[in-house]
């Protein structure tokens, strides 16, 4: 056989460079400090992170790599050993993290709520209750006669978690399978809010996500907001360094602490969209804490307060 | 560059090229080779067993071909996880995830459009070799010297899969932000918060990218014809 062409060994040596310099930054990277938080779609589509993470990685010279999925899928990266850190809302899941024994340290940084919009038209008459669940009933009603829409996440997130609780509430787990009114989206909030405003369906969202998306939902209104069942808290839960040692613990500690701090909770309370404010600090507000399903607050905050950095 | 927008947009760009670009080009390492062999067919009239194994590698490569993205993804991402059996290289989340993704994913079409270019000519260039007094070897190296252009061929449909695949590079690489984030999952980020317009200019982007790479390839290509 001939010699190999001039090409071919162009080709292997620019091979041969390529994966030499792909070692060499997966190398530089191993040695930067990253961390790695694992988060909600409504935390990052609102922009808050966006705003946040910069100042701190500016304070600490560290990178956040910010995994923006629906809480169920957040907290499972946490304990498959993927993240360092979660910010999350969902009690449920957050506790069975704790109960796990792979997630500590559960410690409430901020909050909003959910609200109910649908169309301008609102078939369901459901404007001004004062109960979500009602609204929830009535929806069902209207749609089982063919009249209204839901549109669901269907994703697991804490949204889709919390919608979930209200229909069995009232006995009732609705299914795109046998209800044509109820559509299992699969989707992220941004993208289910403007399903909702093509179809004229209802949904549940968070008011963060609502406030950044409102000017392109001509078609929809908030119609039902302020049931106690409709607060929204938000978590923070560091992975328990004992599962996963290799993971940077120290890092997380240090972005938990910033984000619960006097500095932190003050940026995300002066974070606004179209003039609202968006999320509301809790993490020093021991009283609205307690409200909200963070009965330890207060130790957490000692605990996570004594760390040093 | 002060443009922190288009900063971010060139980040995107270099990151889409460069990830697609390593995983065609160490697929064309491996795949090119391996379809060189089973296009040349030298096992063809020997034994039974042998021309088994041989069809069976083939009915792989073509399976293989149209391998979906996203299982590729979901199984690159189990492997590469913390807790699976690749964890410890901490590569879960990185460019290098996204390369392995459409690494496998353009392995078999290189090996598979190459296979059947080699074959293609095979039967042709070899005969008229032996013909004209070559060795057997130096006939299969005439066979590969004429199917060079259907190898491009390969490179370029590899390529094309690579740069505009978006769910498998997603589930490996998480897309983040300034880090993972190419073209395609750009733009389903876009999509989902409403910004449509930016959507669209990044589509034209990842458009216009493909058009001057398989100009460039299809220059290349049509020169060689020409030799």
């Amino acid at each position: 056989m001939k010699k190999p062409s001039k090409i071919l060994r162009a080709v292997i040596i620019l091979a041969v460079a390529v994966v030499s310099v792909l070692a060499y930054e997966q190398y530089l990277s191993s040695q930067k400090s990253v961390i790695v938080l694992a988060t909600t779609t409504s935390t990052y589509d609102s922009g808050l992170l966006d705003y946040l993470m910069p100042k701190f990685e500016s304070k600490y010279g560290v990178e956040v790599h910010v995994i923006s999925v629906g809480t169920g899928q957040a907290i499972e990266t946490a304990k498959k050993g993927d993240a360092d850190l979660v910010l999350v809302h969902s009690k449920k899941l957050e506790l069975e993290f704790i109960n796990s024994t792979y997630g500590i340290h559960r410690v409430g940084v901020m909050y909003n709520d959910f609200m109910i919009i649908g169309p301008l038209s609102d078939p369901a008459k459901i404007k001004d209750l004062t109960n979500a669940t009602d609204a929830f009933k009535r929806i069902s009603y209207k749609g089982a006669e063919g009249n209204a829409i839901f549109v669901s996440r269907a994703d697991k997130s804490g949204t889709n978690l919390l919608e979930l609780d209200i229909w069995s509430m009232l006995g009732m787990a609705p299914s795109n399978k046998t209800q044509a009114w109820y559509l299992e989206a699969g989707a992220g909030m941004g993208t289910v809010l403007r399903m909702s405003n093509e179809k004229g369906a209802y949904t549940l969202t968070d008011r963060a996500t609502w406030t950044s998306f409102k000017n392109q939902l001509t078609n929809m209104a908030v119609l039902v907001q302020g049931d106690k069942i409709l607060l929204n808290p938000y978590a923070v839960i560091l992975v328990n360094p004992e599962k996963y040692p290799q993971r940077n613990y120290k890092g997380a500690v240090a972005l938990a602490k910033f984000m619960i701090s006097e500095e932190g909770q003050n940026l995300i309370k002066s974070f606004t969209k179209e003039g609202e404010v968006l999320f509301s600090p809790i993490a020093r507000n021991l009283e609205s804490a307690k409200q909200l399903g963070f009965p330890d607050q207060e130790n957490e905050l000692a605990w996570y307060d004594a760390q040093k950095l | 560059m002060e443009n922190p927008f288009l900063e971010e947009i060139l980040n995107i760009t270099l990151l889409s090229l460069r990830v697609s670009g390593t995983a065609v080009l160490i697929g064309a390492l491996i795949g090119v080779p391996i379809g060189m062999v089973l296009g040349l067919g030298r096992f063809r009239r020997k034994q039974s067993l042998i021309r088994f194994i041989d069809i069976t590698l083939r009915s792989i490569v073509n399976t293989f071909m149209g391998l979906p993205p996203v299982v590729v993804g979901l199984v690159v991402y189990l492997s590469l996880t913390a807790t699976g059996p690749l964890g410890p290289l901490g590569l879960l989340y990185t460019p290098t995830a996204m390369i392995i993704t459409q690494l496998i994913m353009a392995v078999p079409i290189i090996t598979g459009v190459t296979m059947s270019a080699v074959g293609s000519v095979e039967k042709a260039i070899r005969e008229k070799a032996l013909s004209l007094g070559a060795t057997d070897r130096q006939a299969a190296w005439m066979v590969l010297r004429e199917a060079r252009m259907g190898v491009l061929t390969a490179i370029i449909v590899a390529f094309g899969a690579a740069i505009s695949e978006v769910g498998g590079i997603m589930i490996t690489g998480g897309n983040i932000r300034w880090v993972t984030r190419t073209l395609t999952t750009a733009i389903v980020v876009e999509v989902e918060l409403g910004n449509f317009a930016l959507a669209i200019s990044l589509g034209v982007i990842l458009l216009s990218m493909a058009f001057v790479i398989n100009f460039v390839l299809t220059i290349i290509q049509l020169r060689g014809a020409k030799r």
